[in-house]
């Protein structure tokens, strides 16, 4: 006898996660043997495919864990909470994997795994700050002070954020500034745009999953049996 | 005691001058306690001061006996020094409200929880401050630099500058980490990382104060340094009501 899958029992985040896959497998394909190599670069220019994706995806959750965090002050409310910690994890993960590839392409390009370049060096301090309001979180064990401490660091770090962003403008700096359809041929264009929107539908599933898990979590806390010590004092 | 009494912040829906007003009156009450407490131990001030001679030298050591290479990096050093005795200055300044749960009776207090953080910043600011003249004076020994009565009055100009930015996210955060064990830990985790464009600007501007400033860059980073201390001591004052909320 077959059995059918529960499709309804499936979470949305599952289907994004699903569609982030294969717009990725697409999109990795067209960009590594549809697009045309870059002229001067060769075929590191490629990297740009999943660099350029994880950098606006990164600043994409941080400042969404920065608007969660504006509305935990205002609120409390846990699923804010959740939704904060889960893009400031996104955030993280991504923006290590932005300064791996980055430091993958500055070796062939550049001849160096890295430089103190203002954009590379915002870059670092931003993965620094975000970590730093992840190990603060995790050495709070209320989970009302958790939530609250959690927001405001995330507040004052987010400062970096429009910094790393804006840095290759305001400063001279080795990184090259923003690119525009313009100034891309159409046939990168593509690849990069896929991959984008797939990286965007990943951090999503990822920001989701976690979210949960710290529903879930703060739920345990609430139910878990008290300690011996309480139970004697009561 | 009756030199301590804070004004009572009575209504916020007055004048906003009176309540700018009230709120300064605290905020000098605050750090007029603290500054009190402090001149009566003394302890923190001379171990500080102790550790940031400690760091200087440890830098001579580390980097050799050459005089050259000491002086080019005098302003690195001296920044270094600065930012690693801040860290002991403002978890101890938290550390002492809470040893006697003195922080709830501040709490209890008819006072703006913004003025508690101005007064404690501005005398954090000020214990950095008093740092300067003792550490620029071991720098010019060990490092073989000479300030003249100009370069001396801008280099102090920019400590002032450097030391109000340290403060400023520092003390939101020392509140935060002194009620934790891990604070050693925690508290140069989130602030060295959070305050290396004050570390950057100062050590820069330092050096162009020092060594010349023949392009004309030194306002430029005394404007980053300025422009980070308006942007952490107003966010900061705004998000300290928060940190020290008891859930």
């Amino acid at each position: 006898m077959t059995q059918r899958i529960p499709w309804a029992r499936i979470s949305w985040e599952h289907w994004v996660a699903g569609c982030g896959l294969a717009l990725l497998l697409v999109g990795t394909y067209v960009g590594l043997f549809v697009a045309p190599p870059e002229r001067h670069m060769g075929d590191v220019q490629r990297i740009m495919y999943v660099h350029v994706p994880s950098a606006w995806n990164g600043l994409l959750c941080y400042t969404g864990a920065f608007v969660a965090a504006i509305v935990v002050l205002w609120t409390s409310r846990p699923k804010w909470d959740a939704a904060m910690v889960g893009m400031i994890e996104a955030g993280v993960v991504l923006n290590a994997l932005l300064l791996v590839q980055g430091s993958i392409w500055a070796r062939a390009t550049w001849g160096v795994w890295w430089d103190w370049d203002v954009r590379l060096t915002t870059s670092l301090v931003m993965l620094l700050l975000f970590a730093g309001v992840m190990a603060l979180r995790s050495f709070v064990e209320d989970a009302e002070r958790r939530t609250t401490w959690t927001a405001i660091a995330t507040i004052v770090s987010f400062v970096d954020v429009p910094l790393v962003y804006f840095c290759v403008r305001w400063w001279r700096s080795l990184h090259q500034v923003q690119s525009t359809p313009e100034t891309v041929d159409r046939a990168m264009v593509l690849p990069l745009r896929m991959n984008a929107v797939a990286f965007l539908l990943l951090a999503i599933w990822f920001a989701a999953r976690r979210a949960r898990l710290e529903l879930a979590l703060r739920r345990r806390d609430e139910v878990a049996v008290p300690e011996r010590r309480e139970l004697v004092h009561a | 005691m009756s030199q301590l009494t804070a004004p009572t912040l009575t209504s916020p829906t007055g004048a906003e001058a009176g309540f700018l007003r009230v709120l300064a009156g605290q905020t000098v009450t605050v750090l007029r306690k603290d500054l009190l407490l402090e001149w009566r131990g003394r302890s923190r001030l001379l171990s500080v001061m102790l550790f940031g001679l400690v760091t200087l030298a440890l830098f001579s050591f580390a980097v050799g006996p050459d005089s050259a290479n000491l002086r080019a990096g005098a302003s690195g050093f001296l920044v270094l020094a600065l930012l690693l005795s801040s860290t002991l200055a403002l978890s101890e300044s938290f550390r002492l409200e809470h040893e006697q749960r003195a922080i709830e009776g501040l709490l209890l207090l008819p006072v703006d929880p913004t003025a508690i953080y101005y007064g404690k910043a501005l005398g954090n600011t000020i214990f950095l401050c008093l740092l300067a003249p003792v550490l620029m004076w071991v720098a010019m020994v060990l490092y073989a630099v000479e300030f003249g009565a100009l370069t001396l009055v801008k280099m102090l100009g920019l400590w002032v500058l450097a030391a109000a930015g340290l403060s400023a996210p520092g003390t939101l955060y020392a509140a935060m980490t002194s009620r934790l064990r891990s604070q050693d830990v925690l508290l140069p985790l989130l602030l060295f990382p959070l305050v290396i464009p004050v570390l950057l600007g100062s050590v820069k501007a330092m050096d162009l104060v020092m060594t010349g400033d023949p392009m004309s860059q030194l306002r430029s980073w005394s404007l980053m340094l300025l422009a980070f201390d308006v942007i952490y001591w107003s966010l900061c004052g705004v998000l300290f009501q928060h940190a020290i909320e008891d859930p």
